[in-house]
């Protein structure tokens, strides 16, 4: 009965991550989704001979307490940071259970060997996802330096750390020592800082990606540990989902997972080696794009992470909303690593209200931007940088970009000429039908707005 | 091996086929609010946690079960309730002026 009752819970998660995959479906999804978690957590405390109610309680009551507030009071721009977090809070608990399992009895020898590899896998891959992620979060908060870190030495580090890992891997399973899986608790902890930590700012939507993926794998493997399949049918859901958009990432960046997680991508060599252009360009004022935009039929807005930074989301939609007032057709071009987060520039511009089929994605918005009159750039840069496509020896090569060169006009706000955390120079830049306006993005687009209404 | 893990590993690849089968098709607008929704999934780990904070083990392992309990908690329910609040954001198509 019991294990019905889980199973149910385990459709429900099914069910709800289809519904999900559907804008109208999608708020539905959640709410079974949850329903089957919620009845999962009912049945246990039915089921199990459950005696200490007060901890039990007292745990939930806190957890609850922090996770309502948390959910309703933060704000969209800082979203990615969240989902790090509750990436990290799932794998650390996976990871506990295991520990708890494991600290049930007095030698690890007195569980079957099977059980004694799968609470190693979880304590393992819990405590790496729970370190990794806090650095994330750390990174996006900007707590810790978004810049890639690399030392010297790293590769002796990381080989050292692997080495250890894998020698009280074994010594955990060969000799039953509980002392060694503790250990390898430990060293996992230290892994998962030490893998994260070198890998820059930009790279996060994989990152993210990545460690909800093996957030989900140690559920997956606490399943096994305490036999529970809605453990293993849920971890292995969320472990399919991180890895579909982990490599969904990677390819909109035109990038290996392992180019990813250890390229040091935009260190500062690469930066020093790239950045140099004594090119002019043709600056504007604020009165130049509007008249620009004023006259023309059609203008495709191009977000990047700039616009997140300078939470200019609903300055946008004013500035949309004008042009919209005066008969300008008005689409949002989303590159997939457009924020900091899959998805997370279309989370920020359906906060300020933008129409969901206003969004538009990398495909459809290269089909229409050569009929587009000014394809407007905010706070993008080598997602819009024309070398991915022409020039072989760019190192952002190969990268799917949207082409905003195609366009009749061009207007690029940007804070400065720097180049992107590729560090690649930009050749869009120096075009001949490029506008360049270096300005933050919400002063530039309320002063654009401001400007449109006197036009 | 024991036909348990045998069992496990067969519910773990054939779950794994149906996620993958899934999420493929979902269009990059509702990549935030699906992640964020499998998330909180990953939660699940919180029948476990109950589990081993309330069987009255004692020690450790109550200790380390507590802990688990509230992590998981914050990540279920934070994760559940922070989808539905950007999902609510999606609804606003009829809004539209034109």
């Amino acid at each position: 009965m019991t294990q019905l009752a889980y199973l149910a819970a385990a459709v429900a998660f099914i069910v709800g991550i289809k519904r999900l995959g559907s804008p109208r479906t999608a708020r539905s999804g959640n709410l079974v989704a949850s329903v089957g978690m919620l009845l999962a957590v009912v049945v246990t405390l039915v089921a199990q001979d459950i005696v200490d109610w007060g901890v039990v309680g007292a745990g939930a009551a806190v957890g609850a307490a922090v996770g309502v507030l948390w959910a309703r009071t933060v704000a969209m721009t800082d979203m990615p940071q969240m989902v790090a977090a509750l990436n990290g809070l799932g794998g650390v608990a996976s990871a506990l259970v295991a520990g708890a399992e494991l600290s049930t009895v007095s030698e690890p020898t007195a569980l079957p060997f099977e059980a004694q590899g799968t609470i190693l896998f979880s304590l393992a891959v819990g405590s790496l996802t729970f370190t990794g992620s806090l650095v994330a979060f750390g990174k996006l908060q900007g707590i810790v330096s978004g810049a890639p870190l690399v030392y010297r030495g790293q590769a002796v580090v990381n080989s050292t750390v692997t080495v250890a890992a894998g020698g009280l891997a074994v010594a955990a399973l060969a000799f039953g020592n509980a002392p060694a899986f503790w250990a390898l608790a430990g060293i996992a902890l230290l892994i998962g800082v030490l893998m994260v930590l070198p890998i820059g700012g930009a790279d996060m939507p994989v990152v993210v990606s990545l460690l909800n993926s093996l957030s989900g794998l140690a559920a997956a493997g606490t399943g096994f540990a305490i036999g529970n399949q809605a453990l293993v049918i849920g971890g292995a859901l969320v472990g399919s989902t991180g890895l579909i958009l982990t490599v969904q990432m990677c390819d909109a960046m035109n990038r290996s997972l392992v180019n990813v997680l250890f390229g040091a991508f935009g260190s500062a060599d690469e930066v020093a080696a790239g950045a140099t252009s004594d090119q002019e360009v043709r600056r504007a004022t604020p009165d130049d794009v509007a008249i620009s935009m004023a006259y023309a039929e059609r203008v495709v807005i191009i977000p990047g992470y700039g616009l997140a930074v300078a939470q200019a989301q609903h300055e946008v939609r004013k500035l949309a909303k004008e042009l919209e007032n005066r008969g300008v057709e008005v689409e949002y071009a989303i590159h997939p690593v457009a924020g900091r987060m899959p998805g997370h520039m279309n989370v920020l511009l359906a906060e300020a209200d933008v129409p969901y089929e206003q969004l538009i994605d990398l495909d459809d918005a290269n089909a229409d931007l050569a009929r587009t009159d000014v394809a407007l750039v905010l706070g993008a840069n080598d997602v819009v940088n024309p070398s991915a496509r022409d020039d072989t020896t760019s190192p952002i090569f190969g990268m799917p970009i949207i082409e905003a060169d195609r366009a009749k006009a061009v207007v690029v706000v940007k804070r400065s000429l720097s180049p992107g955390y590729a560090g690649v120079d930009n050749p869009l830049f120096y075009d001949d039908r490029t506008l360049m306006y270096f300005q933050d993005a919400r002063k530039a687009i309320a002063e654009m707005t401001e400007a449109l209404t006197l036009v | 091996m024991s036909a348990e893990l045998v069992t496990g590993i067969t519910v773990f690849v054939l779950a794994t086929a149906v996620g993958l089968e899934l999420i493929t098709k979902v269009p990059p607008t509702l990549h935030t609010p699906l992640m964020s929704g499998a998330n909180a999934i990953s939660g699940i780990t919180i029948v476990g946690a109950v589990t081993a904070a309330g069987v009255g083990h004692g020690g450790a392992a109550t200790v380390l079960g507590l802990l688990a309990v509230i992590a998981a908690t914050v990540n279920v329910v934070g994760g559940f309730l922070v989808t539905d609040r950007m999902l609510e954001m999606f609804r606003t198509e009829r809004r539209s002026p034109r």
